[in-house]
């Protein structure tokens, strides 16, 4: 059970209100149809799955119902931090 | 290896059971591999017995981090069966439930494969129009199946609830006669004992931490042991298929996300049969030791932890008290969590990839126990011939660019 601090509400709140949204920080291309095959293919489904840091999306579905990032480790599933979108980790795979 | 026999469990009685041979040999690695197979769970301990049975390549290592069959093929809920709706789904999984109706025989090893059925349940018209779309897609395919009323459910399962005041009411399944259950580590054993027999190389406690290449293409493996040469490498790491992928520079479209399950204390025979049901996340059996199996939901976050979250557990109990209140007292023993790598369209990945000599087998997400046999066939023709399996081609990961997919995503019952 994950214990979630949403940044726009301020409160730790309980995983159950959420809902995951996903990698975070994925650009969508500006010009799709610019793409080649694999580049679509890339920016719709691979992902880097990362063990260890991971920055991902959530939802703050029964909340504010805004959506917001966190940094997360997927091994230990401890929240490192969660930011607001449209700004940057702290945490980083280099930088831990 | 010595034949398991009527005759040799007499003849090993007269010594207390004490001198039977070991199942397999825990050799040192050789330098050199024609084929390594990364991870010893069912489906690469399958890969590596066809490949020395079918193809004939019998210098194989199978390198494994913990024990054999110590992941998934340990924390699954061995259901079996092959109602899928797509033709491409359908005709793998056909194949691996054939290949199970007489492994016992091939290995020489009891699997305890129980041709018990599969329910899978319907909850209103729309899951009612999916199943009969999906069981005529299976007949066309030569796949048994067919829908049954409440009232046949209530024949099979006596103790399931079709009440139509219940929250989520049974209007009708989908029946598989010929699917059923396993026994999961004598499987992942039964492969393991017939591949060293072959001549394989089991070789467990020992990590992969790097894939050498040479001018694009595999020569070996970086291990917690030391380097392995090899000139073909063929993983099948399930939930950490992207971490190997990334020693070799290779993407993978699969997230890693856990799944739990759990099992009851066991209770005197109650259900002969598989109830699975979508639309409610829960799905049960009974082992023969007499325990509950009860799977349930995937977790919505990713995650290597090999645990999930209460409430997910919770969700599916609810849903399985709901079908069967008889079980609302039944105190449950174990749960636990397995990681399974989830593809975007809930189909595998059986490829070769951009890496000359560097094959990846993964992405079978909640429901790759079933396939183990099939998996483990395709993929040894797929590394042997350096060319996909005909029921393999279309698991290529080019499918993630071409946009084949094969969307098996709640068309086929795969609890998700």
């Amino acid at each position: 059970m994950l214990l979630i601090h949403c940044p726009h509400c301020q409160e730790d709140r309980d995983e159950e209100e959420f809902s995951y949204g996903g990698e975070a920080h994925i650009v969508r291309p500006l010009e799709p149809e610019a793409l080649s095959d694999e580049e679509w293919g890339d920016y719709l489904f691979f992902r880097t799955n990362s063990r260890g840091i991971h920055h991902e999306m959530w939802y703050h579905l029964v909340g504010c119902r805004r959506y917001f990032n966190a940094t997360r480790n997927t091994v230990t599933y401890e929240i490192l931090e969660t930011y607001k979108t449209g700004t940057q980790p702290t945490i980083t795979g280099a930088n831990l | 290896m010595k034949k398991y026999s009527a005759f040799s469990l007499l003849k090993n009685a007269l010594s207390y059971h004490e001198n039977w041979q070991k199942v397999w040999r825990s050799p040192t690695p050789k330098k050199d591999y024609d084929v390594i197979v990364v991870g010893g769970g069912g489906h690469g301990l399958a890969t590596a017995y066809y490949l020395a049975k079918v193809h004939g390549i019998t210098n194989i290592a199978v390198i494994e981090k913990g024990y054999l069959g110590g992941g998934n093929t340990a924390r699954n809920t061995t259901i079996i069966r092959s109602n899928y709706l797509w033709d491409e789904a359908s005709q793998l999984y056909d194949l691996s439930l054939k290949l199970w109706e007489g492994l016992s025989q091939e290995l020489n090893y009891n699997v305890m494969f129980s041709q018990r059925g599969v329910l899978n349940l319907g909850h209103n018209l729309q899951d009612m129009r999916d199943i009969e779309r999906r069981v005529n897609a299976n007949r066309l395919n030569g796949i048994d199946g067919e829908v049954v009323s409440p009232e046949r459910i209530k024949e099979i399962a006596p103790l399931i609830n079709i009440s139509r005041n219940s929250r989520y009411p049974i209007l009708g399944a989908s029946w598989q006669p010929r699917g059923g259950t396993a026994r999961h580590d004598a499987v992942a054993w039964g492969y393991a004992r017939g591949a060293d027999a072959l001549g394989v190389d089991l070789i467990q406690q020992t990590e992969v931490t790097g894939i050498r290449r040479k001018d694009g293409a595999v020569v070996g493996v970086e291990t917690t042991h030391g380097f392995i040469g090899a000139r073909k490498v063929a993983c099948v790491t399930a939930g950490n298929s992207s971490v190997v992928a990334a020693m070799a520079g290779v993407r993978l479209p699969v997230e890693s996300r856990p799944l739990q399950a759990l099992v009851s204390e066991p209770v005197k025979p109650c259900l002969d049969t598989v109830v699975m049901s979508n639309a409610v996340h829960g799905y049960i059996s009974q082992s023969d030791k007499g325990d509950l199996v009860i799977g349930a939901g995937v977790d919505s976050y990713n995650g290597y932890g090999q645990r999930g979250s209460f409430h997910v557990v919770e969700h599916t109990i609810q849903a399985i008290c709901e079908l069967f209140p008889a079980f609302s007292r039944v105190r449950m023993n174990r749960q636990w969590g397995g990681i399974v790598d989830t593809c975007p369209d809930a189909c595998p990945i059986i490829s070769k990839t951009s890496v000359q000599g560097l094959y990846f087998n993964c992405g079978w997400g909640t429901g790759g126990f079933k396939a183990t046999p099939g998996s483990g066939y395709v993929f040894a023709d797929t590394v042997a011939n350096d060319h996909p399996h005909p029921l393999a081609a279309a698991f290529n990961i080019d499918r993630f660019n071409t946009g084949a997919l094969i969307d098996e995503h709640g068309a086929a019952g795969v609890a998700h």
